[in-house]
């Protein structure tokens, strides 16, 4: 028996190019998805990392020299504590008198320099709580949540302990028990 | 003969009228000015406070948001319009705050990629389903059987033609 043999041949599934472009487009997907969750997995800056420069602005009473804001850069040579906390956060009125009497301690030596970044915050329950606890280091609201970001904090409290150089050496996550635990990690880096 | 009412009564009566006409006309220009619940949460329902992430600012239940939303009552009460509260939650808190990132910079590929991996999508549904829905082809140099079923559609035709034939003359 014969018969007419078809010769038709068929291209199956899409053009190249566009499956590249589409594989491209799902390994840049992919790489994104990664990248996020890989830095919101990593946890908080760790010590022994070099603390990128940053701007703080004061609240109005709360300034440092007359300024209304300072840089971290401003404070080379000398030990930084910066305190990340919140009037709504009840843990860190746990540490707020603790915080206040170490300043004034260290104060006077001209080493030390405490720092207060509010974060998401609003300013009249933000100065009613440093009212409330006679806070006078210099305090300010985190703007944009830059500095927090900067520090991936995880939550409020946290301090995080700087040195003369601009490394971070101790990280704090809740509140101090005591002065003593605060004095014992700021004397840690004092010559 | 005796006055219903006199002078002094009369004058009490029109003081004490008075103060109620004042009263009233103040709670209802205080009532007017106060910024209710609904008109807070319309402008809280496009917010999200970063430490409760994935809970509008409306339906937040925590203190960090009720003073929030305490802080838009505030700017609503000041003559602030929607668009300038929203940009000074921006200002303070950082874009992240708003529930529809803004139209800038990499927060342009929130907008573009879903379509554009949809149409992508679609596109390829479609180019299959034709792929699938045509007739298969017959390669050539595929077996000699298989090209016989395939090409003899014709035959097959006139041969089941002629078995009817016969089938029809048997009854």
């Amino acid at each position: 028996m014969t018969g007419s043999l078809t010769d038709t041949t068929t291209k199956r599934g899409v053009p190249l190019w566009v499956q590249i472009i589409i594989w491209v487009a799902l390994a840049g997907l992919l790489v994104l998805v990664g990248v996020t969750l890989g830095k919101r997995q990593q946890g908080t800056v760790q010590p022994g990392e070099k603390i990128p420069d940053f701007t703080l602005p004061l609240f109005s009473g709360y300034e440092y020299e007359d300024r209304s804001e300072v840089q971290l850069s401003d404070f080379q040579g000398k030990v930084v504590v910066l305190n990340f906390w919140a009037s709504w956060c009840k843990p860190c009125e746990q540490e707020a008198a603790e915080l206040e009497e170490a300043w004034l301690y260290y104060q006077p030596t001209g080493q030390v320099m405490f720092l207060g970044a509010d974060y998401v915050d609003t300013e009249p329950e933000a100065r009613a709580y440093l009212k409330k606890f006679n806070i006078s280091y210099p305090n300010g609201p985190d703007m944009g949540t830059k500095i927090s970001q900067l520090f991936r904090i995880r939550g409020v409290p946290e301090t995080y302990f700087i040195d003369q150089d601009g490394v971070l050496y101790y990280v704090k996550v809740g509140p101090f028990m005591s002065i003593d635990e605060i004095k014992s990690i700021v004397d840690q880096k004092l010559r | 003969m005796h006055k219903l009412f006199d002078r002094k009564t009369l004058r009490i009566t029109f003081y004490v009228l008075l103060l109620l006409t004042l009263a009233f006309t103040a709670s209802t220009v205080f009532a007017q000015d106060e910024i209710t619940d609904d008109e807070v949460n319309a402008i809280a329902r496009d917010l999200y406070c970063p430490v409760c992430e994935n809970t509008p600012l409306d339906v937040c239940p925590t203190e960090a948001c009720r003073q929030w939303r305490e802080l838009i009552r505030l700017q609503l009460s000041e003559g602030r319009s929607e668009a300038e509260i929203k940009q000074y939650f921006v200002d303070n808190y950082g874009a992240r705050v708003l529930s529809e990132p803004p139209r800038t910079g990499l927060h342009w590929l929130i907008y573009i990629l879903p379509p554009v991996m949809i149409l992508a999508g679609a596109f390829i549904l479609f180019r299959s389903f034709r792929e699938w829905t045509k007739p298969r082809a017959v390669e050539a140099g595929a077996g000699e059987d298989e090209a016989y079923v395939e090409a003899s559609d014709s035959e097959n035709d006139e041969y089941i033609a002629r078995f009817e034939e016969e089938l029809k003359k048997r009854k």
